[in-house]
């Protein structure tokens, strides 16, 4: 659908753990054809520290309702400030922004890798390749188990596995240390990433050794989300370019990533 | 109703509401959000003789009310502007001027000669101010001297509207304002960002890759009036007006202090759709307090 700046009512705010906030949002405008990885950049009122708007994953959307749901981590004053809205307010948000991940045409089995909030982004991809019919693995990292939210969500669309820093739950570790790195990566046709940059990296190391085509979504600070202020730019084969419009997703070989 | 047209010298605008170069893009970006045709023009981005791939990431800093930027003049040059961006823009019905920047007065010169050629670009706005590159840009702007000479050979090819964006990191606007009218400016343009820094503790490592970048946003507002105060007040050229502009009332301001045309900037990183609320509040401004034209109201700081 077309870029649109709006004024979304916020439906419910559902707090899912001590700092992560599911907001519901509905559009005046119906929804069309949202696509897995876009992102919404969202006005930060009553804030003063917050001069820019903050952009996050759609995280789902609901065609026969008209709404988008949008996980905020609250990390600074701008996202606590969002993770803070009421039902009944409204927030002016512009959507949809930026090129999403791609649903392979063969049938194929997939590894989404998620660390932190980047999971946010895989939630609809998920969704989507698993109604594509294709074979789901979901692969969830975070310092602890307490910081690991909606897996009985993800759970829907695919197998899912675990790991965090303190052993929590799942595997102790990173992602990386998961064994679906271990032989059985080999068995993966596609690997899709969003989270820290460190550990796209580590995922990323993994594709290009096995040359399994692979899809990160970058997180580059940004002043606009489409496209004009040039701010977000990563350095790609192509020369530098811009997440919000060119990304968030890239494929891998497009990325050219200093170690 | 009030009218908003006005004339810069030769450019007749249809409102006083231009979009500030590097805040825009090149117009078609905004295509999804407005009509870009109800603006009085747009600027587009920063263009050099040759591509440029600009800084590297980080090239943003958000600081209170406003946001740093060490862009760095990222665009494809000049022929690649005029082979695969002109064709684009000559469907929109307002005026559209490029924003020419260089590192040496041959490059601006090559530069203007060949955005010359083009009929549907009315102007060049000189740009004499960028704080993010090397060589040029400022240096050009920060001295007399230099000023003029690249004003003086710029405006001996370029034959349209040549307007001048003055770098407010001097230490006395209203002389380069007056040594680039003595050259043949038709207009000048202020305030381009203000050189600044910022620093993340945590870290001890500055933000930007480029150590300093320009600070844009309503914490340089009061700086961009002084300035355009003091210029309006000391050549006899039109006076476009920016530094901060976020609402109709902001580029009341402006025009009080003496623009007769504002350019709205960061603004647009915020609200795509923010031109069109600021030129329906200007009108509403106009009619709340009875004036039949913008030009009434320009220059009529009540001292």
């Amino acid at each position: 659908m077309k870029k649109t700046v709006q004024d979304l009512l916020v439906i419910s705010n559902r707090r899912l753990n001590k700092d992560h906030a599911l907001l519901v949002l509905k559009s005046e405008i119906p929804l069309d054809g949202i696509v897995p990885g876009q992102f919404a950049n969202i006005l930060v009122e009553n804030s003063q520290k917050t001069f820019l708007r903050r952009p996050f994953s759609i995280y789902q959307v609901d065609y026969t309702c008209n709404t988008i749901s949008i996980l905020i981590k609250a990390i600074g004053e701008g996202t606590k400030c969002l993770s803070d809205s009421i039902a009944g307010q409204k927030l002016s948000v512009i959507f949809p922004l930026g090129k999403g991940f791609s649903i392979p045409e063969k049938k194929s089995k997939a590894l989404l890798v998620g660390g932190g909030v980047g999971v946010a982004a895989l939630m609809i991809l998920a969704s989507d390749l698993h109604k594509a019919g294709h074979q789901v693995e979901i692969l969830l990292g975070a310092r602890s188990a307490s910081d690991l939210v909606e897996l009985d969500v993800f759970s829907k669309y695919g197998q899912v596995h675990t790991t965090t820093e303190d052993g929590t739950l799942g595997t102790r570790g990173f992602v990386t240390n998961h064994p679906v790195f271990g032989e059985d990566i080999r068995s993966f046709d596609k690997i899709y990433t969003c989270g820290p940059e460190p550990m796209m990296k580590a995922v990323s190391k993994f594709a290009t050794t096995y040359k399994i085509p692979c899809e990160v979504s970058l997180e580059n600070t940004m002043a606009c989300g489409y496209g004009v202020c040039l701010c977000c730019v990563t350095q790609t084969t192509d020369g530098h370019k811009c997440v919000c419009t060119e990304g968030p997703v890239f494929d891998l070989n497009r990325l050219k990533w200093q170690n | 109703m009030a009218e908003l047209n006005i004339e810069i010298a030769g450019l007749r605008l249809k409102n006083p509401v231009l979009t500030a170069s590097g805040t825009f893009g090149y117009g078609t970006e905004f295509d999804d959000f407005i009509e870009i045709n109800t603006l009085g023009g747009i600027i587009v981005k920063g263009t050099t003789l040759h591509p440029r791939q600009g800084n590297a990431y980080p090239r943003m800093a958000e600081t209170p009310s406003g946001m740093l930027n060490a862009v760095g003049l990222q665009n494809g040059g000049v022929k690649y502007f005029c082979e695969h961006i002109y064709p684009k823009l000559i469907g929109y019905h307002t005026h559209i001027l490029v924003n020419v920047s260089g590192s040496t007065v041959e490059e601006y010169i090559a530069c203007a000669e060949q955005i010359n050629d083009l009929e549907y670009i009315t102007g060049i706005e000189l740009n004499i101010s960028c704080p993010n590159v090397k060589e040029g840009g400022m240096a050009f702007g920060t001295s007399c001297p230099a000023a003029e000479s690249v004003v003086d050979a710029v405006r001996r090819v370029y034959k349209k509207h040549l307007m001048v964006k003055l770098s407010p990191n001097v230490t006395d606007i209203a002389e380069i304002a007056k040594s680039v009218e003595g050259k043949g400016a038709d207009s000048i343009s202020l305030i381009n960002t203000i050189l600044a820094m910022a620093i993340h503790a945590e870290s001890r490592k500055p933000v930007l890759s480029t150590i300093t970048g320009g600070l844009s946003g309503p914490a340089i507002k009061p700086i961009a009036l002084r300035m355009v105060w003091q210029v309006a007040n000391a050549v006899k050229v039109p006076v476009i007006g920016m530094g901060g502009i976020m609402n109709a009332t902001d580029a009341i301001e402006f025009f009080l202090a003496g623009a007769s045309a504002v350019q709205v900037g960061t603004a647009n990183f915020i609200d795509p759709t923010i031109t069109q609320h600021i030129i329906a509040g200007i009108e509403d401004y106009l009619e709340r307090h009875k004036f039949n034209s913008i030009k009434d109201i320009i220059g009529c700081l009540q001292l």
